[in-house]
C-alpha cells in the first residue's frame, strides 16, 4: 500500500482527531466514542460480509469474546488491561477461525451460514449468562481506577483518540486488504466461488483468513466497549443487538467499501439521536428507525454513491 | 448428573411432547414459507410476538378467552402476512437471497421494537381459570402423571391445524397451486398461476399458523417484546432438523425438540436447558444440513 | 511429443445414471485436442473430473504421469491446469481488468504485477477496449473472451475450454479461432469441448468423440467425421448407411 492508497483514511483520521479540541461536552464525546466503537465492530463485519459476501448474523460471538476476555482476565487474574485487550482480539480471532472452519468446511453459505453464526452467538450468550466464571446474569464489573496504566482515563478525550486510532488502523487494514491478493481473491469468492476455485483460489483458506481478521477486529470493538463502560453482561456482549449493529452499518453505508461502515454507523446513530430528541426516550424507537432504514436501503439501493466513490478511488 | 425416578422422566417426556406440538406449529409456518418461497423468514419470531400481543389485547381489552380469540385472529394474521409479503418482502427482495435475509431481519427489528415502544419491556400474561388446571393421566406402575390442561389443548389443536393444512394443500385448487409453485416456480407461472399471489397466500398461511400458536401458548405462557426470539431459534432448529420445507418433518421435529428441551431442563436446569437445542441446531447444520428426516439433496 | 494428460478408464455414476463410462484418452503436449460428441454425452462431466470439480466413481487422471485424480481445483490450477466454464462465470460486479487479474494473482502476489499481466492477457484475447467495463455489461462474445482471459491469466500449461464458441455468430467465431491458435503457439496445450465443427476442423490436431459416456472414436478431425460410428452417434442408428446410400445414388 502506498501513501496514495492511504490518504483518504489518514485525512479522515486527522479531521476526526480535532473533535476533542472543539467539543468538550461530555455527551457528544460519549456519543462519538460509542459510534466509533460500533464503526470498528462494523468494519470487522464488512471484511467478511462486505468483501467476502458471507453474511454473518452472529458477530456478537466475536464482540462478546473480546469484551469478556478483556474483562475477565483483568478482574479475575489481575492482568494489565492493555494485555487483556490484545488477548481479547486474539481469542476473538481464534473463535472466528473455529466457527469459520466448522461452517465453511461443511459448505454452509447464504442463509445457512447466517443461521449457524446466529446460533453460535446464542450458545455463547446462554453460557455466559449461566456460568459463574463470567459473572453470570449479574454481569462483570471492571473496577473504576482512572489511570492511563489501567487503560482508563479521567477525561473522555484520550479514550476518544485511542478508539479513533484503532478505527483508522482498521480502515487502513481494510484498504490494504482491498489492494492485496487476498482481497482480490476474497471478492472473487463473493462474486462466484466456483469460478474463483477454477482460477486457483483456495476458497476455504481465503474465507478462513477473512473470518479470522473480521472476528479479531470486531473483538477489538468488544474489548474497547468493556474498557469504556467498565461493565459487561451476556446481553450486552453476546446479544443480538451488536450482531445487528455490526451488519446494519456496512449495509447502509456501502458493504465492501472502506468507508461504508463508518458512513453507516454515523448515519444510523445520528438518526437515532435525532429521533430521541424529537420524540423523547421511548425504548426501542431508535431500532424501529434502523429497521425501517434497512428495509428502505434494500428496497431502494443507493448504488450510485458508493459506486462513484469507488470509481474515483480505483484510478 | 442427577437421576430421577422413571415417572418424573416420563412426565417430563409427556410434557415435552405437549409443548413440542406447539413448537411444531410455529415451525410449520416457517417451513411452509421456506418450502414454497425458498426464503428464511427471520421475522417469524417477531410475528409470533405480535400475535401473542394481539391475543393478550383481545383478552385485556375485549375479554376474549385466548382460545376464542383464535377465530378473529387467524383471518387478521392471514391478511397481515399476505400484505407483508406482497408489499414489503416481495418488492424489496428482488429474488436475491441476501436481500430477503436483510428485509426479514429489518422487519423483525421494526416489529419487536415497536412492541417494546408500545408495551414496554414488562412481561404480561392472561389470567384464565384453567391456566393451572391439570389432567391426571394414569400410569400402571405409580401415581398418575399430571399433565397441564392448556398444553393438552395446545397439543390437540396443533395437530388439528396440521390436519386442516394437509387437507388444504392436497384437496383444494389453491393448495395444488401452492405445491406447484413450491416444486417448479417457472413452470407454475407458465401454466397461468399468479406466483406473487401464491407466495403471499403461503406467507399468510404461515402467519396464520402463528396466530393459532400464540393463542395456544398464551394461557400458560407470558408475553414480552423478546418472547418470539426464544421460539424462533427453536423453530429454526426444528425446520432444519425436519428438513427445510417438510411439513411432517416440522411436526416430528417439534415433538423431538419439545422432549429434548424438557429433558435437558430437567437434568441441566432451566438456564442451560436451551443450550441442548442450540447445540443440536449447530450440529445438524454442520453435519446434516438437509435435515435428519429429509432426503439428501 | 510427450503426453501431458491421460484419462484412464474414468467412469462417473450419478445414482442410476452412468454419465461417463470407462473413458480413456490422451492429450499430447503442445496440441489442440478436441472432445466432441452429441448433447448429453458426458463431455462437461468429464471436464469437471479432469479439472478436479468432481471425483470420478472410478478411473484415473494422470498429469505427466502423476496421478491427480480428485485433486482440488485450486491445486490443479497451481500446477498449471486451468478451465473455462460452458456457462460463463464472470465476477459480475467487477471490471474486466479485475476479472482477469483474479487469474493473474495466482502467480503474481503484487497487485501492480497482476494488473499488468491482466492487461497483457486482455490484449491477447482482444479485450483491451473493454478493460474498465463491468463484466456484467459485456456482450456474449465479450463474456466468452473474459472467461478465456481469466483462465489464461493463471499461466496454465494446459487449458480446458468448454464450448468457448457456443452462442457466437460466424464472424465472432472467425475472430476467436486465431486467438485459440495463438494460445497454443505461445506454448499452452489446449483441450477443447466444441460443437462448432468448422472450428474443430480448423483448430484441432486430434479429436476424441464421446457418445453416451463412452469414447467411440478418435483420430484427426477428417478421420473422425468420416467414421460411420461417429455419424450414427450424432444422427441416429442407421444414419451412416442411409447417407452412404444417398451418396451412391
Amino acid at each position: 500500500m502506498t501513501l496514495r492508497d492511504a490518504w483518504p483514511v489518514l485525512a479522515f483520521g486527522l479531521v476526526a482527531a480535532l473533535l476533542p479540541a472543539f467539543v468538550t461536552a461530555g455527551t457528544l464525546l460519549n456519543f462519538a466514542i460509542f459510534t466509533l466503537i460500533l464503526c470498528l465492530a462494523a468494519q470487522g463485519w464488512n471484511i467478511l460480509g462486505g468483501y467476502g459476501g458471507q453474511y454473518s448474523f452472529g458477530h456478537a460471538a466475536f464482540f462478546g469474546t473480546g469484551a469478556y476476555c478483556a474483562g475477565i482476565l483483568q478482574v479475575r487474574y489481575g492482568v494489565n488491561p492493555y494485555v487483556t485487550f490484545l488477548a481479547g482480539i486474539a481469542l476473538a480471532a481464534a473463535v472466528g477461525a473455529v466457527i469459520g472452519f466448522l461452517s465453511f468446511r461443511s459448505g454452509l453459505r447464504g442463509s445457512y451460514f447466517a443461521l449457524v453464526t446466529l446460533a453460535f452467538a446464542e450458545v455463547f450468550r446462554v453460557l455466559a449468562n449461566a456460568v459463574p466464571f463470567t459473572g453470570g446474569a449479574a454481569g462483570l464489573l471492571i473496577p473504576l481506577d482512572a489511570r492511563p496504566v489501567n487503560f482508563q482515563f479521567g477525561e473522555r478525550g484520550s479514550f476518544y483518540l485511542i478508539v479513533l486510532a484503532l478505527v483508522v488502523l482498521a480502515l487502513l487494514l481494510t484498504r490494504a486488504l482491498e489492494r492485496s491478493r487476498l482481497g482480490a481473491q476474497l471478492v472473487a469468492v463473493r462474486e462466484n466461488e466456483e469460478a474463483a476455485r477454477a482460477l486457483g483460489v483456495d476458497a476455504l483458506r481465503v474465507k478462513l483468513a477473512a473470518i479470522t481478521l473480521s472476528a479479531g477486529i470486531t473483538g477489538a470493538a468488544g474489548g474497547l466497549y468493556a474498557q469504556y463502560f467498565l461493565y459487561v453482561d451476556s446481553t450486552i456482549a453476546y446479544g443480538t443487538w451488536i450482531s445487528v449493529e455490526a451488519l446494519l452499518a456496512p449495509i447502509i453505508g456501502g458493504a465492501g467499501t472502506v468507508f461504508g461502515p463508518v458512513v453507516g454507523a454515523i448515519v444510523l446513530h445520528s438518526l437515532a439521536e435525532a429521533t430521541r430528541s424529537l420524540v423523547g426516550r421511548i425504548p426501542g424507537i431508535d431500532l424501529v428507525i434502523y429497521g425501517i432504514v434497512l428495509i428502505l436501503v434494500v428496497r431502494f439501493p443507493p448504488r450510485r454513491l458508493p459506486a462513484l466513490i469507488r470509481a474515483r478511488w480505483r484510478r | 448428573m442427577n437421576s430421577f425416578p422413571p415417572e418424573i422422566v416420563l412426565e417430563a417426556v409427556a410434557n415435552g411432547l405437549l409443548t413440542g406440538a406447539v413448537y411444531g406449529l410455529v415451525a410449520l409456518g416457517l417451513t411452509l414459507v421456506y418450502g414454497v418461497l425458498h426464503i428464511i423468514n427471520f421475522a417469524h419470531g417477531a410475528l409470533l410476538t405480535l400475535a401473542m400481543y394481539a391475543a393478550w389485547v383481545a383478552w385485556a381489552a375485549f375479554g376474549l378467552d385466548p382460545y376464542v380469540a383464535i377465530i378473529p385472529l387467524v383471518p387478521i394474521f392471514f391478511a397481515a402476512g399476505y400484505a407483508v409479503q406482497r408489499l414489503v418482502i416481495g418488492p424489496a427482495s428482488r429474488g436475491d437471497d441476501q436481500n430477503i435475509l436483510l428485509v426479514t431481519l429489518g422487519l423483525s427489528i421494526v416489529l419487536e421494537n415497536a412492541m417494546l415502544a408500545i408495551f414496554r419491556s414488562d412481561t404480561l400474561s392472561v389470567q384464565v381459570d384453567y391456566a393451572m388446571e391439570v389432567v391426571e393421566a394414569p400410569l400402571f406402575f405409580s401415581a398418575p402423571m399430571l399433565l397441564s390442561f392448556p398444553r393438552l389443548v395446545g397439543f390437540g389443536v396443533a395437530f388439528l391445524v396440521a390436519g386442516v393444512l394437509f387437507v388444504l394443500l392436497t384437496m383444494t385448487d389453491t393448495g395444488r397451486a401452492i405445491r406447484a409453485v413450491a416444486k417448479e416456480r417457472t413452470g407454475a407461472a407458465l401454466s397461468g398461476i399468479d406466483v406473487a399471489h401464491i407466495y403471499a397466500v403461503t406467507f399468510g398461511i404461515g402467519t396464520a399458523c402463528l396466530a393459532v400458536a400464540a393463542c395456544l401458548l398464551l394461557p400458560s405462557f407470558y408475553v414480552n417484546p423478546r418472547v418470539g426470539n426464544a421460539f424462533v431459534l427453536v423453530a429454526f432448529t426444528i425446520v432444519v432438523m425436519g428438513g427445510m420445507g417438510s411439513v411432517p418433518g416440522a411436526l416430528l421435529g417439534g415433538l423431538v425438540i419439545g422432549v429434548v428441551e424438557s429433558l435437558s431442563g430437567l437434568y441441566l436446569g432451566d438456564s442451560l436447558g436451551q443450550l441442548g437445542i442450540f447445540v443440536i441446531f449447530i450440529l445438524v447444520l454442520l453435519f446434516r444440513p438437509t435435515g435428519l428426516f429429509g432426503a439428501r439433496a | 511429443m510427450s503426453t501431458m494428460l491421460q484419462v484412464q478408464g474414468v467412469s462417473m455414476r450419478f445414482g442410476g445414471l452412468l454419465a461417463v463410462a470407462d473413458a480413456s484418452f490422451e492429450v499430447a503436449e503442445g496440441s489442440i485436442t478436441g472432445l466432441i460428441g452429441p448433447n448429453g454425452a458426458g463431455k462437461t462431466t468429464l471436464f469437471a473430473i479432469v479439472s478436479g470439480f468432481q471425483k470420478p466413481s472410478s478411473g484415473q487422471v494422470l498429469w505427466r504421469g502423476e496421478d491427480i485424480t480428485g485433486r482440488k481445483p485450486h491445486l490443479l490450477a497451481r500446477q498449471g491446469l486451468s478451465r473455462t466454464f460452458q456457462i460463463v462465470q464472470p465476477f459480475a460486479g467487477l471490471s474486466v481488468r479485475e476479472n482477469i487479474a483474479v487469474g493473474a494473482f495466482l502467480r503474481h502476489k503484487r497487485r501492480a504485477e497482476a494488473i499488468a499481466v491482466a492487461e497483457r492477457v486482455a490484449e491477447q484475447v482482444g479485450l483491451t477496449a473493454e478493460l474498465d467495463k463491468p463484466a456484467a455489461a459485456l456482450t456474449v462474445s465479450g463474456r466468452k473472451r473474459v472467461e478465456l482471459g481469466k483462465a489464461l491469466a493463471t499461466g496454465p500449461r494446459l487449458l480446458l475450454l468448454d464450448e468457448v464458441l457456443a452462442g457466437l455468430n460466424p464472424s465472432e467465431v472467425r475472430d476467436i479461432v486465431p486467438v485459440v491458435r495463438g494460445i497454443r503457439d505461445s506454448g499452452v496445450t489446449v483441450l477443447m469441448i466444441e460443437h462448432v465443427m468448422q472450428a474443430v476442423m480448423n483448430l484441432c490436431d486430434r479429436v476424441h468423440v464421446l457418445a453416451q459416456g463412452r469414447i467411440i472414436a478418435n483420430g484427426t478431425p477428417a478421420q473422425v467425421v468420416a467414421n460411420p460410428a461417429v455419424v450414427e452417434a450424432y444422427l441416429g442408428h442407421g444414419a451412416a448407411t442411409r447417407l452412404a446410400g444417398r451418396a451412391d445414388a
